[in-house]
């Protein structure tokens, strides 16, 4: 925040400038900037993707080379194999759609419940001394340890799993929005009042606008914490998803499906994550303008 | 000062005195029996170093503070009341959100009175305020100097009678500064509001005013009303005249006397 403020400050003053006449210019860093910044980014992209595909190599090479054994390391190859395989038999999308389910509803639970409780304890200051120390506490709690437990509590269907998904997404979720709720400017509020506002409507045009960029914050931890705790409730026990798939191609050392199956993971958490940045870059359009990102360069 | 003619007092300030409560239990006295008659249409300039209560004067004004004694009356007719006051902040304090026509639109919206009216007014603002090609700009792609323009804008919006202005200027830097500083007496001059200027600069206060409200600090209190008797309109050359330094100089002595009687 403090260098995305420090950011405008700068570009403000490169625009005071033209400002003493009636008749400003336009941003004279429009023009030229884009330019350059093409020139500069689109090569990071592909040396990333050529390192990467290089590693690939590395190791395809390597494991051949050494003939090292299929149950320690496979091959990409072997991997990439076992991949097409399980996409096409129907058991890495089965087990799939069963952990993105636990996934999206505890991770839903998770926002509710967060949001709800972020608004009562800014809005209420007895809510906020009761009941922000208890949380504060349980936070300390790891919440991975807390997945036996629930097991038991709630058996080794989908529900335990969307427990666990919601207890490991809460905590971020709820510090990021009660900071959000908070950032607003006391100046601001004020300001608002001078017009009349009432407190619903401080909290309307002024508090949620303000809390979002700290709720993505938030969000963007969570959804990846979220795939976590998903898989980690299943090792646990459970009959289907990609974690129990997991144990299960691990009982048999079929490594080469082990590692498909953390392939899809980290694809299922690369495209939750990007949904997320996406939504939040479009609702949160504020902190990413022109402005900002030529000064970037 | 004149206060013949009863009718045309707007604000009346009655020995208002506001005590702060301190962490340490104490109190600080932030404002001790201000007593200011402000008559419509009057550009009243107040000034004093930090901490001598003037943004604490205009907060209770605006009814943001409530004062510890003494009253408040707006006169003369029923009808003045707090939301015939526009408040001007330090900071822009945009919504950076909201485009410059909407943040113009701040109070409508919050009356849920936006209509083709209020529409045409933002539209007559944007111009009278040089930012008719800003409309749809957001407010992180405007200088200090347009931002702030939006903060006076803003209040001006609901057409109030009274416009306070807390050091609306005094995050610009100084070319800015004096150019909104003439572009506000451009302003003032079209309908003539009652304007209440909290400045700690005392040639930006006689610049601009026809009485400057000197205030010493700890506690707050009003040492002299100074007249401020030069030509309208005002030019930036005015603070070159004789006169212009006279009256400075004075403000200068009002303020050092009180810092030495300390």
């Amino acid at each position: 925040m403090s260098t995305n403020t420090k950011r405008q400050a700068g570009a403000r003053e490169a625009l005071a400038v033209p400002d003493g006449e009636t008749v400003p210019v336009e941003a004279p860093t429009s023009s030229d900037a884009p330019v350059r910044r093409r020139r500069r980014r689109v090569p990071e992209i592909t040396y990333s993707v050529l390192v990467f595909i290089g590693l690939l190599v590395v190791w395809q090479v390597v494991v051949e080379m050494f003939d090292v054994s299929n149950i320690l390391v496979p091959a990409p190859s072997a991997v990439a194999v076992s991949l097409v395989d399980g996409f096409r038999d129907g058991s890495l999308v089965s087990h799939s759609i069963v952990t993105m389910k636990e996934i999206l509803i505890g991770f839903g639970i998770a926002v509710g419940s967060a949001l709800v409780s972020a608004v009562l304890i800014t809005q209420f200051r007895t809510v906020e001394r009761v009941l922000f120390p208890l949380l504060i506490l349980t936070q300390t709690i790891p919440k991975v340890a807390m997945a036996p437990l629930l097991i038991v509590w709630f058996g080794i269907g989908i529900s335990s799993k969307v427990l666990t998904v919601a207890l490991i997404a809460f905590f971020p979720l709820l510090i990021n929005a009660v900071l959000g709720f908070r950032s607003a400017a006391h100046e601001q509020v004020e300001m608002l009042r001078s017009f009349g506002a009432s407190r619903m409507q401080v909290m309307r045009h002024l508090q949620i606008p303000s809390a979002l960029p700290h709720i993505f914050a938030g969000l963007e931890v969570a959804v990846i914490l979220s795939v976590t705790g998903a898989v980690v409730a299943e090792f646990v026990g459970s009959s289907e998803g990609l974690g129990y798939l997991i144990q299960a191609s691990n009982f048999t050392l079929d490594v080469a499906r082990t590692f498909a199956v953390i392939v899809v993971l980290s694809a299922v958490g690369i495209a939750l994550h990007a949904v997320v940045v996406q939504l939040g870059k479009w609702l949160v359009f504020w902190t990413a303008t022109p402005t900002n990102a030529a000064s970037e360069v | 000062m004149p206060t013949s003619t009863d009718t045309d007092c707007v604000i009346r300030l009655d020995s208002l005195s506001m005590l702060y409560p301190t962490k340490s239990g104490g109190t600080v006295q932030a404002l001790d029996d201000v007593s200011l008659s402000v008559r419509a249409g009057e550009f009243i300039s107040i000034v004093g170093p930090s901490g001598c209560g003037k943004s604490t004067l205009l907060r209770i004004i605006m009814g943001l503070s409530r004062q510890t004694s003494g009253q408040v009356t707006f006169g003369p007719s029923e009808d003045t009341h707090r939301n015939q006051l526009g408040m001007v902040f330090q900071q822009p304090l945009l919504l950076p959100w909201r485009t410059v026509r909407k943040n113009l639109l701040t109070s409508p919206d919050l009356h849920h009175a936006r209509d083709a009216a209020t529409q045409a007014k933002a539209d007559e603002l944007l111009v009278m305020l040089g930012l008719e090609e800003f409309g749809d700009r957001y407010p992180n792609e405007l200088s200090g100097g347009m931002q702030q323009r939006v903060g006076i804008g803003r209040a001006l919006m609901h057409d109030p009678r009274i416009l306070l202005m807390d050091e609306p200027f005094g995050a610009l830097d100084a070319m800015t500064r004096d150019q909104m500083g003439l572009d506000l007496l451009k302003i003032w001059d079209q309908d003539r509001k009652t304007v209440l200027f909290v400045t700690h600069s005392i040639p930006e206060a006689v610049l601009l005013a026809d009485r400057v409200v000197v205030m010493t600090p700890r506690p707050g209190r009003l040492a002299d009303v100074v007249e401020v008797a030069l030509p309208r309109p005002r030019r930036l050359e005015n603070i070159n005249t004789p006169e212009f330094g006279e009256i400075v100089l004075k403000i200068r002595k009002l303020l050092d006397s009180e810092h030495s009687a300390h």
